[in-house]
């Protein structure tokens, strides 16, 4: 292992158990029994979930950008998130989300009808222009549909539950959910890096990487698969975490060669730290109601977005050539 | 032995029979829309024809592996991109990616060996976007020299460079030849071309108008069927100019 996973390991398991004690209730005031039941009940599930849920989007996010050629690039342009979106708010609409699994099931089931429609129209060839907009026009479409949904809502209950979801968060999350996204992040990662090397060929354009034996088709299977997985499970127990795909690859490019296969286990790890430290400051934070995940990190994503924006037109390359 | 027979692509190439030897350079000429990015891309096994077959050794390059293909056609594009800002040996070694990259285990030695052929050893952990137009074309044929190719198919790579240059990447092409590699070169300027080859195919309109050593390719009355031009070569062999009075 290099030195920027080493280091961004190392901050992760500093920042683990650093997350246990803070919060509302702070570990240190606690009785024993009562300290320990939140942390094994509450603390470390809602630690791993937000680890697990970060790696997924930073990895995704480094794959999106090496696929796409493009530092701007964000997994949300794919249309897996809004797919997996439409299909968590089906499940409030309809009244399943009351039951535990049903939710993250009708949102993985979201996310895979939108991974299935985006290799069916970008096609055996796998053409990025294709490719992105089909991705487009899923997460439009989707985006659409769960607006549908939301004002078809059959009572206020139902309409403020899914606005609330949509929002984005690691409250009162289980085992049960890590259990869920855990695994299934973790392969969608093994699936990203072992499409790697073909995103190294895709530097030299399409052509190169066809004639450097790169099959565009199983490339772009890798992608739908490991994005879907990464960002399918991580929708269906947190709901919408924008930003941080876009973020953390740019944050750990200067770590790197600037290979992307070089980028995606930092992105990973970058990913989940943040994400933590995020839900970790929120949950201490001495405000009336605790204020949702995915809207901290929009509120620190745009401006990021912004910034690299201006840096783009002031002549930045962002780690291109 | 890399061949075309009756090689079709859409309306873009009709039926074009081409061999390429090694050991030998073979440009490829023709007036803007011939068909000669196509016809190579079709050799490399880029693009896929409509009609016809891309063989290499007889065997067809679509039944080939893609890994066991690009071993052996090393293919540098026309306007090559270059996305991100790697070091100059990084760049080199994606050549190896086909060998299995890093975890081929063998990717060193012919990295280095690319970096010295193209004198970039002092650029190696350079990043690319400080290199000079030259030197990036020097690094983008080191990357297509590592992989160890017997055949080399290059689509316009004197384009953007200078003389200097190009005679420097001229020489480096020939050196591959005689080293016993088949080099396929797109090629603008015919002169470039009468000097460089040992042989020459002219495209006009996606088929083969002429084929065979410059001289004979690229007489005044093939240049005119092809590009309707009148042209006279002046010089002696290997230092040869087209004079040209456009029709």
């Amino acid at each position: 292992m290099n030195r920027p996973n080493l280091t961004l390991l190392a901050c992760l398991l500093v920042a683990i158990p650093l997350s246990l004690i803070a919060g509302r209730a702070w570990i240190f005031g606690q009785e024993q029994g009562t300290a320990l039941l939140i942390i094994a009940d509450l603390r470390l599930p809602r630690a791993l979930l937000a680890v697990t849920v970060g790696a997924g989007l930073g990895a995704a996010g480094a794959a999106m950008q090496g696929y796409l050629r493009n530092p701007l690039a964000d997994p949300g342009l794919f249309g897996i998130a809004p797919g997996a979106a439409l299909g968590a708010v089906l499940s409030f609409s309809f009244g399943y989300a009351a039951s535990g699994w049903l939710l993250p099931i009708m949102a993985l089931t979201g996310a895979g009808g939108a991974m299935a429609l985006l290799a069916l129209l970008a096609g055996r060839g796998g053409g990025i222009a294709l490719f992105t907009l089909a991705g487009l026009m899923i997460a439009s479409l989707a985006g659409a549909l769960t607006s549908l949904v939301i004002s078809l809502a059959p009572n206020p209950w139902a309409l403020s539950e899914i606005v609330t979801w949509l929002m984005g968060a690691l409250t009162d999350r289980s085992w049960a959910d890590v259990a869920l996204a855990a695994p299934l992040t973790l392969v969608g990662i093994v699936v990203l890096i072992r499409a790697a090397s073909a995103l190294d060929a895709l530097t030299l354009g399409e052509d190169a990487a066809r004639s450097m034996g790169v099959r565009m088709d199983r490339l772009l299977a890798l992608l739908v698969v490991g994005v879907g997985l990464t960002i399918g499970s991580g929708v269906a127990v947190a709901g919408i975490i924008s930003f941080v795909g876009l973020m953390v690859p740019h944050l750990v490019r200067p770590l790197t060669d600037r290979r992307p296969s070089s980028l995606i286990v930092p992105s990973a790890l970058a990913g989940g730290l943040m994400v933590l430290v995020a839900d970790s400051v929120l949950r201490a934070l001495p405000l009336v109601s605790e204020l949702r995940l995915g809207i901290a990190l929009s509120l620190i994503g745009a401006p990021f977005f912004l910034w690299l924006l201006l840096r783009l037109r002031r002549g930045g390359t962002l780690g291109l050539t | 032995m890399l061949e075309a027979r009756k090689l079709s692509l859409d309306n873009r190439l009709r039926g074009a029979t081409v061999e390429i030897p090694a050991g030998r350079v073979t440009a490829i000429c023709g007036p803007n829309g011939a068909g000669k990015s196509t016809l190579v891309r079709l050799l490399a096994g880029v693009l896929t024809p409509t009609n016809g077959e891309a063989l290499l050794d007889g065997t067809h390059l679509q039944d080939m592996k893609p890994r066991e293909r690009a071993k052996a056609i090393g293919y540098l594009p026309q306007e090559p991109q270059i996305a991100w800002d790697l070091s100059v040996r990084n760049l080199v070694a994606l050549g190896r990616l086909a060998h299995g990259g890093a975890r081929g285990g063998t990717w060193q030695g012919p990295v280095d060996a690319a970096l010295s052929a193209l004198s970039l050893e002092r650029f190696a952990d350079r990043p690319v976007s400080t290199l000079s137009g030259g030197e990036r074309a020097r690094a983008l044929l080191a990357r297509v020299l590592a992989g160890e190719p017997r055949f080399i198919i290059a689509d316009e790579p004197f384009g953007s460079l200078d003389l200097a240059h190009q005679a420097s990447l001229t020489r480096h092409l020939r050196d591959e030849a005689e080293a016993g590699r088949g080099v396929v070169v797109v090629v603008h300027d015919l002169g470039l071309a009468h000097n460089v080859a040992d042989r020459v195919v002219l495209l006009k309109r996606g088929d083969v108008l002429a084929d065979g050593p410059p001289e004979e390719a690229l007489s005044p009355a093939n240049l005119t069927a092809a590009f309707g031009i009148e042209g006279t070569w002046l010089g002696e062999p290997g230092e040869r100019v087209l004079s040209v009075r456009a029709q």
